[in-house]
């Protein structure tokens, strides 16, 4: 068994989630706006990039507890 | 795309390099990981067949997703419309079905490493070396015209230095192809995969909303369509305006569609490419071979969304424009077309998501060089240097000399990229030889796998006669009025072709008809060169049906491929 790939996409994609969300929030209302027809685009893709992590997250974990359950039996 | 007009750069942001950075550290962080893994040859060049068929799946199509194909296919979409779905519903999906459906038990149940492998075990040694070697440098090409069209990209996008970015990838793709063979490459695919939906759909989602929503776009192709002389709904329809080549964009008529694309090139390259396939017989067991494809047939399906749709927005906004006045035009008032992708991400992403946007290119570049690395690295391990120059040796040995073989391929791909830089023209023809070589390469498998009377020297001078049916068809038309040589012509012009695509379509047709034609023809005068005993597993009434009753009704390759093959054709009705 090599590592399970949900647990780096997971990281990665709620690591990329919360910078884009913070930032998003950080830069409400801001010039760069102007170019996404004044929509904060930054803080709905940051939320769904950070839904999508933590579910491949919650999928990992649940994949590791169960496998590490049969090799104890 | 060197020498174009520049459309000046797009404003990057400290977060925007942040993201691509976290990204790259993630690339490098999984290739460490796995290193541990890799202790044998068939862990470092076959990922030890051991992944499951939901991740082969998706790096199966995230391989042929590279950068080159995702802007190629935005500026297709801009310039033909939604008739450059059918590069995906006909030129993709019907192939990925077959592989999975019907040849993937001979491939992966003859326990081959490679595709020229399984063409030496049922044919000869002559067809696996010709395979062999012009795939070994097919893959180099490739990978150093990706790494060239990335660093141009950058270059454009970003004012970095042409060389820097060279440099740059190729000792991250060296780094973690190094460290973690083809299972890196394939978790990187991958992970590239999911950010190119999560860079795209943000571009996708404003532009239409730009556009006043798919109706919108419909209403303002209608204009596009019309100044170009065509029907106006010739951008927003695949099949109505493909009775004459001249009455759609593409310029193409139907049966050289069909036959060409949907038959030909397509079953070619999705089921004898060793690239695309090296995903499957990676997978764990057989039944998570065959389901690879069609795994990845599903999210085929719908990528047009992401990749092609862009392009149909960006050249109705530019005939029609909409409220934020995005246009494809340069200062020159030219339409740019190449550039579709790349002018869209900077028009509308804002700094943030413009980093994943660009982090999602940059990753489709990484993962296509990647591809091409560790296809190159099995080929020549297994099928050139273990064949023809040291057989015998332990398997340490060839683990080292698979690792050895990444460093060599990313150098020469580096090579290739600075030919591609300074002779463009040279490029051109050598993809051109290459489609004369993979053209006929189909016909090869399907008799192989499927008539026990081809024989090994029928398929090897099938092979050569048709790639040389391609060259010569190739030298004898030309597309439109072009001048004769690198557009072919170069032996007189006896026909026109409406449109290079046409042409392509149809010098694909005449390879494989010949090539298939003439190894019928010899196999039925001469002798087979393998007994019945040496090709069980290899050809298909000689290998007894499996039957897979461990795996539940609705994930067997019949029924998905079924409910793949009617996605597809609704997907065209509805878009007839």
């Amino acid at each position: 068994m090599q590592m399970d790939i949900r647990l780096p996409i997971g990281l990665l994609f709620s690591i990329l989630g919360v910078v884009i969300t913070v930032f998003g929030f950080a830069t409400k209302g801001a010039e760069i706006y102007k170019h996404s027809l004044n929509i904060n685009i930054n803080i709905y893709t940051g939320i769904c990039l950070l839904i999508f992590g933590a579910f491949m997250l919650v999928m990992a974990m649940r994949a590791h507890t169960k496998n590490k359950a049969s090799a104890a039996k | 795309m060197k020498g174009e007009a520049m459309h000046g750069q797009i404003q990057v942001g400290a977060i925007d390099y942040s993201i691509m950075v976290i990204y790259i550290a993630f690339v490098l962080g999984i290739g460490f990981v796995l290193k541990r893994y890799m202790k044998s040859s068939k862990d470092f060049l076959e990922s030890g067949r051991s992944i499951p068929a939901w991740i082969t799946g998706l790096a199966f199509i995230s391989t042929n997703l590279g950068a080159l194909e995702v802007m190629g296919m935005g500026a297709s979409g801009a310039k033909y419309g939604i008739a450059t779905c059918h590069f995906y519903w006909v030129g993709a999906i019907p192939a990925m079905v077959f592989l999975g459906v019907f040849m993937m038990p001979f491939f992966y149940g003859s326990k081959a490493r490679s595709v020229p492998e399984y063409l030496k075990l049922r044919f000869n040694e002559k067809t696996r070396g010709f395979n062999a070697f012009s795939f070994a440098i097919m893959t180099i090409f490739a990978s150093g015209i990706s790494m060239y069209a990335m660093a141009t990209l950058m270059q454009i996008l970003l004012g970095w230095d042409f060389n820097f970015s060279i440099v740059m990838s190729a000792i991250i793709v060296l780094a973690y192809t190094f460290l973690g063979g083809l299972t890196s490459a394939i978790y990187n695919e991958v992970l590239q995969f999911f950010l190119i939906v999560a860079g795209f759909v943000p571009l996708v989602f404003l532009g239409l909303k730009d556009a006043g929503g798919w109706g919108g776009v419909q209403n303002r192709l209608h204009a596009v369509a019309t100044a170009q002389g065509f029907a106006p709904d010739a951008w927003s329809r695949s099949w109505t305006y493909m009775g004459s080549a001249g009455a759609n964009p593409m310029g193409v008529e139907w049966f050289g569609l069909v036959f060409g694309l949907g038959f030909v090139l397509s079953f070619g390259y999705w089921c004898t490419n060793f690239l695309v396939v090296q995903r499957a017989f990676a997978a764990n067991s057989m039944s998570a071979a065959r389901r690879t494809p069609l795994i990845g047939a599903i999210p085929k399906m719908f990528m047009p969304i992401l990749v092609i749709l862009p392009g149909m927005i960006a050249v109705a906004l530019t005939y029609q424009s909409g409220v934020s006045g995005f246009t494809l035009k340069g200062a020159d008032g030219v339409i740019n077309y190449n550039n579709t992708i790349p002018l869209m991400l900077g028009h509308y992403l804002p700094s943030g998501v413009l980093g994943l946007g660009l982090t999602a290119l940059m990753a489709s570049f990484m993962s296509g060089m990647a591809g091409n690395v560790t296809a190159f690295n099995t080929v020549w391990t297994y099928d050139i240097y273990q064949s023809y120059i040291r057989p015998g040796q332990s398997d340490k040995h060839y683990l080292r000399v698979g690792q050895i073989a990444t460093i060599f391929g990313t150098v020469l791909s580096m090579g290739a990229a600075y030919v591609a830089a300074s002779f463009n023209n040279i490029m051109d023809f050598l993809q051109l030889i290459f489609a004369f070589v993979n053209a006929p390469l189909f016909a090869t498998f399907l008799l192989g796998m499927f008539w026990k009377k081809a024989s090994g020297n029928a398929a090897f001078v099938g092979l050569l006669s048709g790639t040389i049916g391609a060259a010569v068809h190739h030298g004898l038309t030309i597309p439109g009025a072009s001048a004769p040589l690198i557009k072919g012509g170069w032996l007189g012009v006896v026909h026109h072709y409406p449109s290079e695509m046409a042409q392509n379509f149809w010098t694909a047709s005449f390879a494989f008809s010949i090539c298939f034609v003439v190894t019928v023809l010899i196999s039925l005068v001469s002798k087979a060169n393998k007994t019945d005993e040496e090709l069980k597993g290899l050809v298909s009434s000689l290998t007894p049906r499996i039957k897979e009753t461990n795996v539940p009704w609705y994930l067997q390759p019949a029924t998905l491929g079924i409910i793949v093959c009617a996605g597809a054709v609704v997907l065209n009705l509805f878009f007839w």
